[in-house]
C-alpha cells in the first residue's frame, strides 16, 4: 500500500464528483457531488503528508482549511438554495437561466 | 496482502461506492445519506494514513454539522411528494468528461510517482504548534471565512427581509 | 496483535456490552422509583420486590408491540434511523476508563473522539424524522437536531476548558490530573455548562420538548412501534450514563477519592459508579422539579446565555495558564462569573414579560364598531 494507491482512490472519488456536477440538475445533488470532490482533494493532500519524505504538517493543515471552506461553502449555497426555492418554487439548475443570453 | 491492504481496498470500496450512489440514486435522501456513508469512508482513510485528528474532524464536521445542513434543505425544498428528478439530458457527455478526467489524473499520477516511502505519522502537537505559529494567519482569515459565510447565510435565507 | 490480544478485546467488548445492559435496566427502575417518591407515591411495587423486575417487564411489552408500519414510509431509512442513532451510542464507551486501566482502548485523543462520535447520532434523529412520514415526525426532528446542535457548542467549549487545564484529550491522564484537587473546585462555571449542555444533549428535562408527549405527540418517534422504540429508549438512556460518566470523569475525580489509593481496581470501579449514579440521581431530581422549556425559550438559553459563558470560561482559563496566577484564581474567577449570570438571569426573569416574549394563546376577536 503506498502513495500511489490513494492517489489513484482520489482521482476516481474527484471523477465521481465531475460527473455528479455535470450530470444532476437538481441544486442540492450538484451540491453533494461537490463535496465528493473537497473530499477527493483532501485524501490527496493526506496522503501526501503521510508518505512524503520529511514529517511535516503541511498537508494537514491545508486539509483542516479545505474543510473549514467546504463548510463554510455548504451553509451558504443551502442558504442561496432556500432562497431559489422560495422565489420560484423548483431547484431545478436548468431553470435558472435569467441572466443567459 | 498484508492487513492494512486489505482494510485499503475495503474502505476504498465503501467511499467508491457510495459515491457512486451519491450521484445515481434517484431519491435526495438517499443521496444525502450514501453521502454521510461515503465520508465516513473516507474518515477511516485518513485513519489508516495516521492522521487520526483529521479523521475525528472529519467525522465531526461532515456527520455533525454537513450532513444535517444537507438534511434541513432537502426536507424544506421538496418539490413535491416523492417526485425524484430525472438527470439532464446530457449526461452521456458528462460520463465521458469524467472518464478522460479519470484517465488523465491517473496517468499522470503514475507517471510521476516518487520512491518508495513508508507511511509516517503528524505528531498531535506539532500539528496544533504549526496551525498557530506557521498558519497562524490563514486560520485566522479562515475563522473570518467561517464568519461572513455564517452573516450571509442568514441575510440571504431570512424570511421577510428585502433589502 | 496476537490471537490471545483479539480474544481479550472481543471478551472486553462484550463485557462493556452486558454491562451497560444491566446498566440501562438498573437506571429504568431507580428513575421510576425516585420519581415517584419524588411525587410522593410509590413507583413501582407489584413485579417482584419492590417493583426490581419492572424493566424486564417494561423489556417484555416492548419486544412483543405488533411492529405497525405505515404504507409510505421509506423502509430503507426506516429500520436505519434508529441504528444512526444507536451505534453510536456504544462506540463511546470504547474510551470511558471506569478505573485505572480498566478501559478497552484508551486513546490519545479520547475527549475529541467522544465529541465527534456523539455528534453523529443528530442524523439518526433528523431521518429517524423524515422517514416516518408524518408532519408531527418531521417538526419534532426538526426541533431535535436545532436544540442537540445548538447546544454542541457550550458543551465542546466546556470540554476544551478541561482539556487545557489537564494539558491532554487522554481520559485517564485528566482524571489522574485531578489527584491534588477536583476540577469541580477550579472551574465551577464548566461544570454548571457542562451539565447544562450535557441535560440538553440527552433531550431530558427542562429541555426535553422534542419527545414530549403533549407537545409535539411524541416528535420524531411517533411511528416507531415496540422493538424499534425501545432502541432509541436505550440509546437514551446509555447516553444519560455516558454524560453523566463524562462529569464524574472531567470534573468530579473519576475513580479517585482521597483515602483510597488508586491502585485497587474494584475499589476504583465503585467509587466511580458511586459518584456517576450520584449525577444520575441529581437529573431524575432536576426532572422532577421543572417544567419544560419552550423551544425558543430552550434556544436563547442556549445561545444567548451558555454560548457567552463558555467561551468567557475559555478566555478566563487561558489567562490563567498565560500569566501563571495563582491556583485558587481561576476558582475565584469561575465563581465571580457564575454568580454574575445567576444574578443577572434571575432579575431578567423576575422583570415583567416584555409583549415579545409572551405568546399570546387566545386574542379576541376585535369588536367592529360597524358591524351589523
Amino acid at each position: 500500500m503506498s502513495l500511489i494507491h490513494f492517489q489513484v482512490l482520489s482521482a476516481a472519488l474527484f471523477s465521481i464528483g465531475v460527473y455528479g456536477v455535470l450530470a444532476r440538475r437538481s441544486a442540492v445533488m450538484v451540491l453533494l457531488a461537490l463535496e465528493l470532490m473537497l473530499n477527493a482533494v483532501n485524501v490527496n493532500l493526506i496522503a501526501f503528508a503521510a508518505y512524503g519524505e520529511q514529517v511535516q504538517a503541511t498537508g494537514q493543515v491545508i486539509a483542516i482549511f479545505v474543510i473549514t471552506v467546504a463548510a463554510a461553502e455548504v451553509g451558504l449555497a443551502m442558504a442561496i438554495i432556500l432562497r431559489l426555492f422560495r422565489d420560484r418554487a423548483s431547484v431545478d439548475v436548468d431553470e435558472v437561466d435569467l441572466m443567459k443570453w | 496482502m498484508s492487513l492494512s491492504l486489505v482494510v485499503f481496498y475495503l474502505l476504498g470500496a465503501v467511499c467508491l461506492g457510495g459515491a457512486v450512489g451519491v450521484v445515481v440514486s434517484r431519491n435526495v435522501v438517499h443521496s444525502a445519506l450514501l453521502l454521510l456513508v461515503s465520508l465516513m469512508g473516507v474518515a477511516g482513510l485518513y485513519l489508516l494514513l495516521l492522521a487520526e485528528f483529521l479523521a475525528l474532524v472529519q467525522v465531526l464536521i461532515y456527520g455533525g454539522a454537513i450532513t444535517i445542513i444537507v438534511l434541513f434543505v432537502i426536507m424544506l425544498t421538496r418539490v413535491q411528494e416523492f417526485r425524484a428528478m430525472k438527470d439532464n439530458p446530457q449526461w452521456p457527455l458528462a460520463v465521458v468528461a469524467a472518464l478522460a478526467m479519470f484517465v488523465l489524473l491517473a496517468a499522470a499520477m503514475i507517471k510521476g510517482a516518487p520512491s518508495e516511502t513508508t507511511r509516517q505519522s503528524v505528531s498531535f502537537e506539532e500539528l496544533g504548534s504549526s496551525l498557530f505559529t506557521q498558519w497562524a494567519v490563514p486560520f485566522e482569515v479562515a475563522s473570518l471565512v467561517l464568519l461572513v459565510a455564517l452573516i450571509g447565510a442568514i441575510v440571504i435565507a431570512r424570511e421577510g427581509g428585502e433589502e | 496483535m496476537s490471537a490471545l490480544e483479539t480474544l481479550l478485546l472481543v471478551l472486553a467488548i462484550f463485557g462493556v456490552l452486558t454491562g451497560l445492559s444491566v446498566i440501562v435496566l438498573s437506571l429504568i427502575w431507580l428513575e421510576r422509583k425516585f420519581l415517584g417518591r419524588m411525587q410522593m407515591r410509590m413507583g413501582p411495587m407489584h413485579v417482584g420486590p419492590f417493583g426490581l423486575l419492572q424493566p424486564v417487564a417494561d423489556a417484555v411489552k416492548l419486544m412483543a408491540k405488533e411492529d405497525l408500519l405505515s404504507s409510505l414510509v421509506d423502509r430503507v431509512v426506516y429500520w436505519v434511523a434508529p441504528l444512526a442513532v444507536f451505534v453510536p451510542t456504544f462506540m463511546i464507551w470504547v474510551t470511558i476508563p471506569v478505573a485505572r486501566d480498566l478501559v478497552i482502548r484508551n486513546l490519545d485523543m479520547g475527549l475529541f473522539y467522544i465529541i465527534a462520535f456523539s455528534v453523529l447520532s443528530i442524523v439518526g434523529l433528523v431521518t429517524a424524522g423524515w422517514a416516518s412520514s408524518n408532519k408531527y415526525a418531521v417538526l419534532g426532528g426538526f426541533r431535535a437536531a436545532a436544540q442537540l446542535v445548538s447546544y454542541e457548542i457550550p458543551l465542546i467549549l466546556a470540554v476544551l476548558g478541561v482539556a487545557m487545564l489537564a494539558q491532554s484529550m487522554n481520559l485517564e491522564e485528566v482524571v489522574n490530573s485531578q489527584s491534588t484537587v477536583v476540577y469541580a473546585l477550579v472551574q465551577p462555571l464548566g461544570l454548571v455548562i457542562f451539565f447544562i449542555a450535557g441535560l440538553a444533549e440527552l433531550g431530558r428535562t427542562p429541555f426535553d420538548i422534542h419527545p414530549a408527549e403533549s407537545e409535539v405527540v411524541g416528535g420524531p418517534f411517533v411511528e416507531y412501534s415496540g422493538a424499534h422504540w425501545a432502541v432509541f429508549f436505550l440509546a437514551e438512556y446509555i447516553n444519560t450514563f455516558a454524560i453523566a460518566a463524562l462529569t464524574v470523569l472531567l470534573f468530579l475525580g473519576g475513580w479517585l477519592f482521597p483515602g483510597i489509593s488508586g491502585d485497587v481496581s474494584a475499589l476504583g470501579v465503585l467509587v466511580f459508579l458511586v459518584k456517576t449514579y450520584l449525577v444520575i440521581l441529581v437529573v431524575f431530581w432536576i426532572r422532577g422539579t421543572y417544567p419544560r422549556l419552550r423551544i425558543d425559550q430552550l434556544m436563547s438559553l442556549g445561545w444567548k446565555v451558555l454560548v457567552p459563558l463558555a467561551l468567557v470560561n475559555v478566555v478566563i482559563t487561558a489567562s490563567y495558564m498565560f500569566y501563571g496566577w495563582s491556583a485558587w484564581s481561576l476558582s475565584l474567577m469561575s465563581l465571580a462569573i457564575l454568580g454574575a449570570a445567576i444574578w443577572g438571569l434571575s432579575k431578567r426573569m423576575r422583570t415583567a414579560p416584555t409583549p415579545e416574549y409572551t405568546v399570546k394563546l387566545y386574542v379576541p376577536a376585535p369588536e367592529a364598531s360597524n358591524a351589523g
